[in-house]
């Protein structure tokens, strides 16, 4: 394009206006290409689980027989299956993925935390396959022969650690998923810590806190609730997580007391069986269980977002 | 007494500091397993035939997995046709124009979007693409994956467009260019680098994508010639030989997860080198 001649000042600016013009609503219609995305997200599950909808109702949700062959249809065991995973997950990544952001932002010496967290983000980059692969082959084997053996010696009074053990079970998802979800925490972990204001840390040092009182009364309380929602975006990330979960939880529709059983997820029963559901209800009652997976994971996802964004506002600003 | 306290209080913090320690080890800890047990078991299986060659059916040895590896290349060839130009464009509207509670809900829900389960995505354009075309396609398992990529390249485009500092755009506007003009030729230019970054990683990260490609790639034992036909992934691979019961195939996953790991690995390596500069300082 070349520079327009400087005599003619009045085409110049229509042609600049016009340009303008054109080049805002083109950037604003892409940008509001995210509200067609998640609109067509929406829609297409609701229409696609039209006839389980009609024919199960609510009675979807609560029901727990899963017998294609009859065309009977219940999400319970998905539901239960999930939400035990995803639980089991938060429970290990939490503690872990918050000490870590602690001690990349407040404790190490400052030569360690770059490297740190580069192999934290490089854990996040992990193709899900992968970790499943890996939980398979070495993760799951280890499991049945060592960690579940002693949880059993240890906790077999509890009835969430009795019953055989089989390796592939809600425990071994609920690991997959904490390693999963351990990089997400971890990060955004460490970017609300250090969000913190500096002022904060220095009020409490000139008090005579030690660099653990520090953390804990001056940055962790004040970043409570921006950890928080943190854990919820990680939360989100556990309850759709599908294929290392698939890979090790057993893929079997059954609400066991014991962490040692067999389950199966909203995410997997889909991966595993949509490319074979022979009838139309089946179908429809696969396109259901994602819709209630989107139902959930956007509501949570928004929640953490809100958390988050309303966490950013005073932590950026000066107070006073 | 005081002296007591004192000594409880530094032990105590002494104690915190190796406890977090050993927290970020534990946490490092499955990365270095992972990456341990793919170069154990997957170098002795990764030869040239196997970046050459079709994979061999059921019980003969050797084979490879050209047709996965090119197909990822090919799927996300299609998907940046679609994510690159939607994704930067809407950042530049993020960050360029401000509208001050559209752009907060347009924000919120690329970030929600990015939330969505990948699987939910797959069952979504094999209800637009794969139900009306009639059959599993390599033109489906691109789309969904660009669909993808669109709120990711998005939020990282913003990001790095307003690292750039507001006097560039004052300065040029103050010589009288058009506002678009300024964007594209001092803004985005100025940014080009750290855009890159962004589209580079989404491109890693979808390439290792396996549940949106289930039900749309679907996957194919041989070449792929038309955009109309299933399509080979190297994820997609990786998971049906993972779940089978053949050693042979068992030691072909893990020769392709470790290829699939090489290179998304080198991506987010290389970016980080690369960008090592004033404007990349403050990315997460």
């Amino acid at each position: 394009m070349n520079e327009t001649a400087p005599n003619q000042p009045a085409k110049n600016n229509a042609a600049s206006q016009f340009g303008d013009r054109a080049f805002k609503g083109l950037t604003l219609l892409m940008a509001l290409s995210v509200f067609v995305l998640i609109g067509l997200i929406g829609f297409e599950l609701a229409h696609g689980s039209g006839i389980a909808l009609r024919q199960f109702g609510w009675h979807f949700l609560f029901s727990s027989d899963w017998d294609p062959v009859n065309e009977k249809f219940g999400a319970l065991p998905f539901i239960f299956g999930t939400l035990v995973s995803s639980a089991i997950g938060l429970i290990i990544a939490v503690p872990l993925s918050i000490a870590t952001a602690v001690y990349l932002t407040e404790l190490a010496p400052l030569w360690i935390r770059q490297p740190l967290t580069i192999f934290i983000e490089l854990l996040a980059a992990v193709p899900s396959v992968i970790l499943g692969l890996w939980g398979i082959f070495v993760m799951v084997p280890w499991l049945r022969g060592h960690l579940f053996p002693l949880l059993q010696k240890w906790f077999g009074f509890l009835p969430l650690f009795q019953g055989p053990i089989y390796g592939p079970s809600l425990l071994a998802g609920g690991i997959i998923i904490a390693i999963m979800i351990l990089p997400i925490i971890t990060s955004v972990s460490r970017e609300i810590l250090r969000s913190v204001p500096g002022l904060q840390r220095e009020a409490a040092y000139a008090l005579g806190a030690t660099r653990w009182e520090v953390t804990r009364i001056a940055v962790l309380s004040y970043a409570k609730k921006g950890l928080f929602g943190a854990v919820i975006l990680g939360l989100g990330r556990a309850l759709g997580e599908t294929m290392a979960v698939t890979m090790v939880i057993g893929n079997s529709p059954q609400i066991a007391k014991s962490l040692f059983a067999p389950g199966y997820t909203l995410a997997s029963v889909v991966a595993n069986e949509f490319s074979e559901a022979t009838s139309d209800t089946y179908l429809s009652a696969l396109f259901e269980i994602g819709l209630v997976l989107l139902g959930v994971t956007v509501l949570v996802n928004a929640l953490a977002q809100l958390l988050l964004k309303t966490f950013a506002g005073p932590g950026v600003k000066p107070q006073h | 007494m005081d002296a007591a306290n004192h000594n409880w209080r530094k032990a105590k913090n002494t104690m915190m500091q190796t406890l977090a320690f050993a927290c970020a080890i534990l946490v490092i800890l499955p990365l270095v397993l992972v990456f341990f047990h793919l170069v154990t078991q997957g170098a002795s299986s990764i030869n040239w035939a196997f970046f050459t060659q079709l994979p061999k059916p059921v019980g003969e040895v050797g084979g490879g997995m050209a047709n996965a590896i090119l197909g990822t290349f090919i799927l996300i060839t299609l998907a940046s046709l679609i994510g690159v130009p939607v994704g930067v464009l809407g950042g530049v509207f993020l960050s360029e124009y401000t509208h001050k509670r559209l752009n907060w809900w347009i924000r919120f829900t690329a970030d929600v979007t990015n939330g969505v389960p990948s699987i939910t995505w797959g069952m979504v354009v094999y209800a637009l693409i794969v139900v009306p075309m009639k059959g599993f396609s390599t033109l489906a398992g691109g789309i969904v994956l660009g669909l993808m990529m669109i709120p990711l390249i998005m939020r990282t485009t913003e990001e790095v467009l307003q690292l750039v500092p507001s006097g560039y755009r004052e300065a040029a506007l103050a010589l009288g260019i058009a506002q678009w003009r300024m964007i594209i030729q001092i803004v985005v230019r100025t940014a080009l680098k750290g855009i890159i970054t962004g589209i580079l990683l989404a491109l890693a990260r979808v390439a290792g994508e396996t549940a949106p490609l289930l039900f749309t790639a679907f996957g194919n034992g041989y070449w792929t010639h038309k955009l109309t036909e299933p399509i080979a992934a190297l994820p997609l691979q990786i998971f049906n030989y993972a779940i089978s019961p053949y050693d042979d195939w068992h030691r072909q996953a893990w020769a392709g997860a470790l290829v699939l790991i090489l290179l998304v690995t080198a991506v987010n390596i290389s970016v980080r080198v690369l960008t090592r500069d004033r404007f990349s300082r403050r990315s997460a």
